[in-house]
């Protein structure tokens, strides 16, 4: 072991492995800070590079590129509300209040610390863990993850705000809509509807951007304002690294959780950020400030998801078993490299190990170094004025989202699930809870009849179960605990408190509907395609009734009586547009894509809004559209990507963008 | 290493780096017949990144690009959705015989053509095959049920078998059959993620019987029946020119299906259920990768293509690099390839039914 780490150290002793760990390193941030692109998309950007390269320097780019990806993301989480990856998604919720509160640097600062310090500590565990995790992560068998999706559904009471009863229900409603598409056990096709795109199941990139990043791009179009409130950037970075320095404990014990969940084959990083967050929340004692800007909110994701890639590493190395998507590509790359992934990895080629170990933690000096000297320089972004800034960002969703399976649908399916995120936040509902139901449905579903084929119930009686299940207890109680009154929040909510409720009567009907349709087509199928999505369906359509009673017979002072938009006059930024207004903007460019492809609907629609919107002169709007088409084909080009095309492109042949 | 190689490979870098900060400039130029200087040609792996059709098809990519005439840029473009079937419609409905759009497919895209999924818009027989790449696969037991080898695995028929599967319509249809053409009870657990996730549930001990792709078997189960917890069985087999299932050269010393189905039964398989079997597995197996140009491709279009594939097979770095992506098999280039594929696409009639049968009574799966 000696011996290996020794000679891993020499390679980094040669300047040029360190010089193409900094290309990845570069391609990293660059692919970061565009949303929904992610390690997958950059991975394979370099691996037809890597032919004719040593292994070591390779790898070096290679690891440098996925290392950094959870670091730079942060920068459209915190300051756009757009969540640059699936790991990244729970930074949204404290990142970008903070951002419009005029701190953006400030959360940049702690972010990018914090990611410095899981991605170094994530290394270091792995270090001493890579030559023992084999037997760790044999010892996780499909009941005990089954039983770690039960304890990471469980962070739904701590996430579900004021009223636990539409915690569940937003929780629930994510469970059905993450069961679309073929049955584990069984492959039967549920809620698709015979389309082709239901049946593969709804992206979770698109999820994401659907639920955070569409309603704050509303929002912040209708106040037609900088998303900085105050206009500037507040106190600088170095605050933010304070931050990190005084809750290092938090990100310690963050950091050792993204490493070890990261770790584990099956369960996928997508969850690691939510697990950090609601860890966060049930053990902090003021909990008044979080979902509003608290910087631990940033702190925990941000230092977990840096430590996850290294965890991820595992057992991608030791199993040859992808636990993320970047990962297969990344275990792609080392096949193409002639290095395969196996027990060898911790014997004859530990050193390898340890060289991609190393690479690791030296890319996150790197990235973490380079993130913090561009973020006050990006950080400018948020004092835009947003009529300039929407335009764009609602291309980089558009783009994000079509990355998923580059059709039209993905844009139809980011404008429904959005205009869900949009009524769900104004009355209230927890999207976080509905983030982690979705996230972790398939899982619970696969590991629970997986568990039951091969122990029966007696599954509940293994001793990882039942550690697993003590630990649910202890984090559910610890989330129990009262909170304390905050003055603030409760006089906001009297505000919230509508009279008129007929809207939120509307909108819980048709919650009941789509539990409805659950129940109706789990009917269609065999009991095993079929008993997840119903049992769910049957259990929610009790609590819908319940909240629906509470609604109609209930007092307006009820929980769960929540309709942000009942007394707009008492906001601090009155709105200039109606809440629908800039849902059907975006409507009318999803359908102009129908019909002229995506390219020309782009076009029109920057042309369009910059003139009435943002009242931009002639000169200024055509600079800023060619910026943007521009930008948008060469990066299409550079990944071998087509538009989604419309009625016309179907009728002619036009060439590339167009076409 | 020299500082000329550093330099040329800084260099590179340096381009991946510029392409996406840059990207390239977009040139149309016509072609002439089979000259493709200048172009860019685009090779559709219709799953997502990463995994191994997608890591074949980076590996071939570059080759074609050497070997093509003038040299064109070959890209890999990925359409992933509805199970591979996306961007094989996509490639019938919008690929120009013109040599600058190829697809590679796998298993996973020839299974529900053959089995008539309702999903299928494309007609794989009228497709030009350039080549074909060949796998194989072993099956292996848990050392406890007390078989050593092939000889006495008889004595499986009175055990229960538990196997951990991606899905009945999915390449463990081959197994699947397998096991029901040797009459074992073996009771399918559906929703790995992937062969790897088959393997880590047998080390874990939940499953009891488990089969896996030649290079994943030799650096990931080899070291298990070294140490005495796995017992291997027999190999799926490889094709020889004549159609025959072999011993598959990467395990001489195991049995292949057929023989080992033989020493068990004392007879040679036959019937529907061999029928059905025998295509799968070659759709599977030996066929399992293909690389097509789109039907009406102009002959001296796919011969450039495939002399390029051939060419490229005979190169020294190729044969070098080959091992790690590819595994030990010859890549079957040409008439050869056009020889297995019709092998691999012809399943008759009443096995296709026999299957689709079989799949819903047993699986419930629906046509």
């Amino acid at each position: 072991m000696i011996d290996a780490m020794l000679s891993a150290l020499s390679h980094f002793a040669q300047i040029e492995h360190i010089l193409f760990l900094a290309v990845g390193v570069g391609m990293g941030l660059i692919i970061g800070i565009l949303p929904g692109l992610g390690g997958i998309v950059g991975l394979s950007l370099l691996l037809p590079f890597i032919y004719g390269m040593d292994q070591i320097s390779a790898l070096a780019m290679l690891i440098g590129l996925v290392a950094v990806i959870p670091t730079s993301d942060t920068f459209t989480s915190v300051l756009m509300g757009i969540p640059g990856s699936s790991a990244s998604q729970a930074t949204v919720l404290d990142g970008f209040p903070l951002a419009k509160k005029g701190e953006g640097a400030r959360a940049l600062g702690a972010a990018f610390s914090a990611s410095l310090l899981g991605g170094l500590l994530g290394a270091a565990i792995l270090t001493g863990f890579v030559v023992i995790a084999r037997p760790l992560i044999l010892a996780f068998g499909s009941a005990e993850l089954f039983m770690l999706a039960v304890l990471g559904l469980s962070m739904v009471g701590v996430l579900a705000g004021k009223s636990l009863p539409k915690g569940i229900i937003a929780a629930g409603l994510g469970l059905l809509l993450g069961g679309l598409g073929a049955a584990p056990a069984t492959g039967e096709l549920r809620m698709s509807f015979d389309s082709v795109y239901l049946m593969d199941g709804l992206p979770l990139v698109i999820i994401g951007l659907g639920m955070f990043a569409f309603p704050e791009i509303i929002d912040l179009c209708r106040q037609n304002r900088t998303i900085s409130e105050t206009g500037g950037l507040g106190s600088g970075w170095m605050a933010g690294v304070r931050d990190m320095i005084r809750h290092k404990w938090l990100c310690f014990r963050c950091a050792s959780l993204g490493a070890l969940v990261g770790a584990i084959p099956g369960l996928g990083g997508s969850v690691v950020d939510w697990i950090a967050y609601g860890h966060v929340v049930q053990t902090a004692k003021d909990k008044s400030q979080f979902g509003k800007g608290d910087i631990r909110g940033v702190l925990a994701p941000e230092s977990a998801n840096n430590a996850k890639e290294g965890g991820g590493l595992i057992p991608t190395l030791l199993f040859g078993i992808p636990g993320s998507g970047g990962m297969a590509v990344f275990l792609g790359g080392m096949v193409l490299l002639g290095i395969e992934a196996g027990p060898s990895m911790v014997g004859r080629n530990l050193d390898i190990t340890y060289t991609i170990v190393w690479s690791l933690a030296i890319a996150n000096v790197l990235g973490a170094g380079a993130a913090l000297l561009l973020s006050p320089a990006v950080a400018r972004l948020t004092t835009i004025p947003y009529g300039y800034l929407a335009p764009f960002m609602i291309i980089v969703i558009s783009f994000a989202a079509f990355q998923a399976t580059r059709s039209l649908s993905d844009l139809v399916a980011l404008l429904a699930v959005g205009v869900l995120g949009v009524l769900m936040k104004r009355f209230g509902w927890p999207r976080p809870a509905f983030l982690i139901g979705f996230v972790l449905a398939a899982n619970t579903e696969t590991y629970l009849y997986q568990a039951l084929q091969f122990y029966d119930w007696g599954f509940l009686a293994r001793p990882g179960v039942l550690i697993i299940l003590a630990l649910t207890v202890i984090s559910v109680l610890m989330g129990m605990r009262r909170q304390p009154e905050n003055p603030v929040e409760t006089e906001e909510l009297s505000h919230s408190h509508a009279i008129k409720k007929t809207p939120q009567i509307l909108f819980v009907g048709l919650i009941f509907v789509i539990f409805a349709i659950g129940l109706w087509d789990a009917s269609q199928h065999t009991f095993l395609g079929s008993v997840f999505t119903g049992s769910i369906s049957v259990v929610m359509l009790l609590v819908t009734a319940l909240v629906l009673w509470k609604l109609v017979r209930g007092s307006p002072d009820d929980a769960a009586n929540y309709d942000h938009e009942f007394d707009l006059a008492h906001q601090d930024h009155k709105p200039v547009a109606g809440l629908w207004h800039f849902v059907i903007w975006i409507a009318g460019m999803v359908a102009a894509t129908a019909l002229f492809g995506f390219i020309i609907a782009a076009t029109g629609f920057f042309i369009t809004f910059l003139r009435l919107k943002a009242g931009a002169t002639w000169r200024k709007t055509f600079f800023l559209t060619v910026l943007a088409i521009t930008g948008m084909c060469t990066l299409a080009w550079s990944l071998v990507l087509n538009f989604p095309g419309g009625l016309l492109q179907d009728m002619v042949d036009l060439p590339w963008p167009l076409g | 290493m020299s500082w000329g190689r550093i330099a040329n490979m800084s260099f590179k870098a340096g381009c991946a780096a510029a392409t996406v900060a840059f990207g390239l400039s977009a040139t149309t130029i016509t072609a002439q017949a089979a000259d493709f200087s200048g172009e860019r040609i685009e090779l559709i792996i219709p799953f997502s990144e990463g995994g191994g059709t997608d890591t074949w098809g980076r590996f071939w990519a570059p080759y074609f690009t050497t070997f093509l005439p003038g040299n064109p840029t070959v890209v890999v473009r990925n359409i992933p959705g509805g199970g591979s079937t996306t961007g094989a419609n996509q490639f019938e409905a919008r690929a120009q015989p013109d040599g600058l759009t190829a697809i590679g497919t796998s298993g996973s895209t020839q299974f529900p053509y053959l089995l008539q999924d309702k999903r299928v818009n494309f007609e794989m027989r009228d497709w030009r095959v350039v080549l074909a790449s060949p796998t194989g696969g072993v099956v292996y037991v848990n050392a406890d049920l007390g078989v050593e080898s092939a000889e006495n695995m008889g004595n499986l028929s009175d055990v229960k078998l538990v196997y951990g599967s991606q899905g009945a319509t999915s390449l463990d249809l081959v197994p699947l059959l397998a096991f029901e053409l040797l009459g074992w009870d073996v009771d399918a657990v559906f929703g790995m993620q992937g062969r790897g996730a088959g393997r880590l549930a047998f080390e874990r001990g939940e499953v009891n019987i488990d089969y896996q792709t030649s290079s994943a078997y030799i650096n990931n189960v080899t070291p298990l029946v070294t140490i005495g917890t796995a017992v291997p069985l027999f190999s799926w087999g490889a094709m020889d020119d004549d159609g025959n299932i072999i011993r598959d050269p990467s395990f001489p010393d195991l049995p292949s299906f057929p023989e080992a189905y033989e020493m068990m039964k004392g007879e040679k398989p036959s019937g529907p259920a061999w029928e059905a079997y025998k295509a799968f597995f070659i759709a599977g197996f030996p066929a399992q990768k293909l690389v097509f140009l789109p039907k009406g491709t102009p002959d001296d279009i796919v011969e450039a293509f495939r002399t390029a594939a051939q060419t490229a097979t005979e190169d020294a770095s190729f044969i070098e690099d080959r091992q790690a992506a590819l595994g030990e098999y010859k890549q079957i280039v040409g008439d050869p390839a056009e020889r297995i594929f019709r092998q691999a696409v012809s399943v008759p009639d009443d096995a296709r039914v026999w299957v689709q049968n079989w799949l819903t009574e047993k699986y419930s799966v629906q046509f």
